[in-house]
């Protein structure tokens, strides 16, 4: 970076909030994904949207890339910067506008923590459903850049079934409002476009969100299995019954052993091949018979033991381990690859043994917890990667659970993006024209190529979207 | 010209793919997702403007064009999968085929869209008209998993997938749901299924618009989520007063509380429909929208329904209008001048009111387009976006009005 670009950027935000020193750049090295590492050459902390348009204009003018970044939590190496690149962290944005209770609405800043904002919002009974595992420190900016998801986005959607409208600084500076707060878009639905972007489309400064009401009822259950098949079809059976559960989830032995062994442990059967976590909600009546349908087929699947809790207190207890299992993991080893990757549901218990399968070849420990309701995996893999001849191994494994995925009708990534992690991946899921498209999308927003270069689509794969262009003329 | 075209499509499709029009225009009627592109490619290169059909039962076939593309060989359900709630089925194939083929496997697509049962899926799609069941199942959009599109410069694009969660790459789905066919033809969509409620219940209250607009607020406001609410001019219900009707779908138990619960609220009298005319009535109720040469939908907040149903009848007239009284999109049909409907847009943008054209005689979309009032630096990005998937100009789409 220029000394005149840093003295250009310290007179938008102020000195303080421009960092450039090595060490200070350290804390941007990396996101939640422990294999990917790169130092920005300039942070820059902007507090306000005209803060955020004028840096980009800055940036425009002397035709310098950047990278925005909420809290560092993505899991896919999309937050990382190069030293030829600006990060923009925006995490000082971070108030809640506007509050809407009877039209269920909330303008943000993209610095908003996620769990904040439902904790603003719960004196009203409503919340924010998009729940990703980092919700305590994620922020919505970063949601909306990766169309984030979470357990509770089986019945209700993910990100992008929750943001109505958007306020974005295009790479070049200009700003221009995308949707509406009703949510229908004015014209094509570039609300939609822009949401899983991860952040090449431009920033976001202003975020509408849609609230949900608290649910009158809700019930938890937990049931356990002697074999992960059992718990996989006890999933497709209550899909198929017309039953959307709020979550869906699902551990394996080794994430249970990992959960009972840690400061977490909730009494979840260590002996159980597989863990069910079924959460029912909705209205009292509704919840009541849904729940005797969902313990019925839970029975009939070989459940061994069913709870059911539904107070606030017991349920938070069924949920604990849940929640906690990256966090029990994490006692396992140094490093956590956590992976994420979907199939269709059908495909689960092949999928699972496939993953076994891999995990034996490749001797590595691989836990499992997972949105089983929507077929989304989480294979996790704990390792050191100070030994390069694991490191090595973990990369081999994850790439081997891709394909299988991908060879099943799946799909490399289900809520963490593609980012710089599964760019070599993205040519097994689509062709050229596909991928041609999607970066000449891109550059609908973005011509010059600036925002986050170099992540999503891997560029030598696209076909050249303008080669018929010029043929033709 | 028109000799040439036919000549040159029978060479690529076949003498079977390709006839003509009613008015004697070239009829391509592609059997794949690859001969549509090829179709497509071939236009491109001669600069032949391409007029899209489905089944011919929602938009006028009279957008100018020196050949019709027909989804109507596209006509297939390609693929029905129970386990996981997931079809795929081609743009012409027609809706009320697609329910009758889910209904045997006890399996639903939540979307009831203005029209004609025999509707095509593309037309559905394309022009995201979503009905009163977006209540409770949202917009087009969340049943659409993903699409492949032939672009109007004949390329093949597979946007999403056919899992229900995908974040790899960025969602090209959403610019073809809804984009009016502007972005390029749906040749074949993934569509997220349910299983069919066990309870489905229709009730409907009669009285004046502001009683059931109130009441409606009331209903949204407690807890009850029906699948849909949704309030009804007395032309398109055709009764003497205005009608909101109720569809609660569930478990039995869960709806029979409901109807306990919106029978308690409030002081409408809410009478249950019979299992034998539930049908029929939603049904009359969507065909109402073809009622008359223009349909439109303006996309309110809750709160705004009244104020912009005075729009309509103050810009319009009454109409045959259908609200979502919850999530506040409303659809009007009628019979209309350019003028008026200009101002009418130009009333709704000022209160920060998309207003979209859905359906209209070519010359109106032409002048109006379906989009319009878009704001600042929006119109920047579709115009990139439309030279991206169509850089010849081919499709005859009006996105836009010639304003």
């Amino acid at each position: 970076m220029t000394p005149s670009l840093l003295a250009a950027l310290s007179r938008v935000v102020g000195r303080q909030w421009v960092r450039h020193r090595k060490a200070e750049l350290t804390t941007y090295a990396m996101d939640g994904l422990p294999t990917h590492e790169s130092l920005p050459g300039v942070v820059v902390m902007p507090e306000t949207p005209a803060q955020v348009r004028e840096i980009l204009h800055l940036l425009h003018l002397v035709q310098v890339p950047f990278v925005a970044r909420g809290a560092g939590t993505g899991l896919s190496g999309g937050a990382l910067a190069d030293p030829d690149t600006v990060l923009i962290t925006l995490t000082r944005m971070n108030r809640i506008l506007e509050i809407d209770p009877v039209l269920r609405r909330a303008v943000l800043q993209p610095g908003v923590v996620n769990a904040r904002l439902s904790e603003a919002v719960l004196p009203y009974g409503l919340y924010y459903v998009p729940d990703p595992s980092s919700q305590a420190a994620c922020t919505i900016g970063g949601n909306v850049a990766e169309n984030a998801g979470g357990p509770h986005c089986l019945k209700y959607g993910v990100t992008t079934n929750h943001i109505v409208e958007l306020e974005v600084v295009l790479p070049d500076g200009s700003v221009t409002r995308l949707g509406s707060s009703q949510g229908e878009p004015w014209g094509p639905d570039l609300v939609g476009l822009f949401v899983g972007s991860e952040g090449m489309f431009g920033i976001a400064t202003e975020i509408t969100v849609r609230l949900e009401r608290i649910p009158e009822s809700v019930r938890t259950m937990l049931a356990d299995f002697s074999t992960v098949r059992s718990a996989s079809e006890a999933v497709s059976a209550i899909i198929a019954a017309g039953i959307v559960p709020a979550a869906l989830e699902m551990m394996d032995r080794a994430c249970v052993a990992a959960v009972e062994a840690s400061i977490y442990a909730a009494g979840y059967p260590t002996d159980a091949a597989a863990v069910l976590l079924v959460e029912l909600d909705g209205q009292a009546e509704a919840v009541e018979s849904e729940a005797a349908t969902v313990r019925e087929i839970l029975g009939s699947c070989g459940a061994r033991e069913v709870r059911s809790a539904s107070t606030a207190a017991d349920r938070a207890r069924l949920w604990l381990g849940r929640k906690k299992a990256f966090g029990a993991m994490g006692r396992i080893a140094p490093d956590l690859a956590v992976q994420d990757a979907v199939v269709p549901r059908s495909a689960l218990p092949a999928i699972m043994d496939q993953i076994e399968g891999i995990r034996r070849e490749y001797q590595l420990t691989i836990s499992n917890v997972f949105h089983a309701g929507d077929g989304n995996l989480h294979p996790n893999i704990s390792f050191d990667r100070r030994n390069p001849a694991v490191a090595a191994r973990v990369r081999a494994a994850c790439r081997e659970i891709m394909a299988a995925c991908v060879a099943v009708g799946g799909s490399i990534t289900g809520e963490h993006g593609v980012g710089n992690d599964k760019l070599d991946y993205m040519p097994w899921i689509f062709d050229a024209d596909t991928l041609g498209a999607m970066r000449a999308v891109r550059q609908a927003f973005d011509p010059a190529e600036m925002a986050n270069p170099g992540k999503v689509v891997p560029v030598h794969a696209c076909r050249e979207w303008t080669a018929v262009r010029s043929a033709r003329t | 010209m028109s000799d040439t075209i036919f000549t040159r499509l029978r060479a690529l499709l076949g003498t079977t793919g390709v006839e003509r029009d009613s008015h004697g225009v070239p009829r391509a009627t592609p059997d794949s997702p690859d001969s549509l592109s090829l179709v497509c490619r071939l236009a491109h290169e001669e600069g032949w403007k391409i007029r899209v059909e489905g089944r011919g039962t929602w938009l006028a076939p009279d957008a100018p064009a020196d050949l019709v593309v027909s989804t109507t060989g596209l006509d297939q359900v390609v693929s029905v999968s129970p386990a996981d709630l997931v079809a795929t089925v081609q743009a012409g194939a027609p809706l009320e085929a697609l329910r009758r083929r889910l209904a045997d496997y006890g399996m639903w697509l939540a979307l009831d869209p203005p029209g004609r049962p025999e509707r095509s899926i593309g037309s559905i799609v394309a022009t995201a008209t979503a009905g009163p069941l977006r209540h409770g199942f949202g917009p087009v959009r969340d049943h659409v998993l993903g699409c492949t599109v032939a672009t109007g410069d004949g390329r093949l694009v597979n946007a999403g997938g056919r899992v229900v969660k995908n974040v790899a790459g960025y969602d090209l789905t959403k610019l073809h749901v809804g984009g009016f066919g502007g972005f390029g033809i749906i040749a074949e969509v993934h569509l997220r299924l349910r299983a069919l409620p066990r309870a489905d219940l229709t009730l409907v209250a009669r009285g004046t618009r502001d009683t059931l607009t109130s009441a409606a607020r009331d209903i949204v406001a407690g807890n009850l989520l029906p699948g849909a609410l949704e309030l009804l001019s007395p032309a398109l219900a055709a009764e003497a007063d205005w009608a909101l009707a109720t569809r609660l779908t569930g478990t039995e138990a869960a709806v029979q509380a409901d109807v306990r619960r919106l029978t308690s609220l409030g002081e409408l009298s809410w009478v249950p429909l019979p299992a034998d005319r539930t049908a029929g009535f939603w049904s009359t109720a969507a065909r109402g929208s073809l009622a008359g040469p223009v349909t439109l939908r303006l996309g309110v907040l809750g709160d705004g329904v009244d104020d912009a149903l005075d729009l309509l009848a103050h810009d319009l007239d009454e109409g045959l209008v259908s609200a979502g009284a919850g999530h506040g999109m409303i659809r009007w049909t009628g019979d209309a001048v350019l003028d008026r409907l200009r101002a009418l847009r130009r009333a709704a943008a000022a209160r920060e009111v998309p207003m979209t054209l859905e359906r209209a005689p070519w010359p109106i979309r032409r002048a109006l387009g379906h989009f319009g009032a878009y704001r600042e630096g929006v119109g920047k990005i579709v115009g990139r976006l439309r030279g991206t998937f169509d850089p010849g100009q081919c499709l005859s789409v009006a996105l836009e009005g010639a304003e």
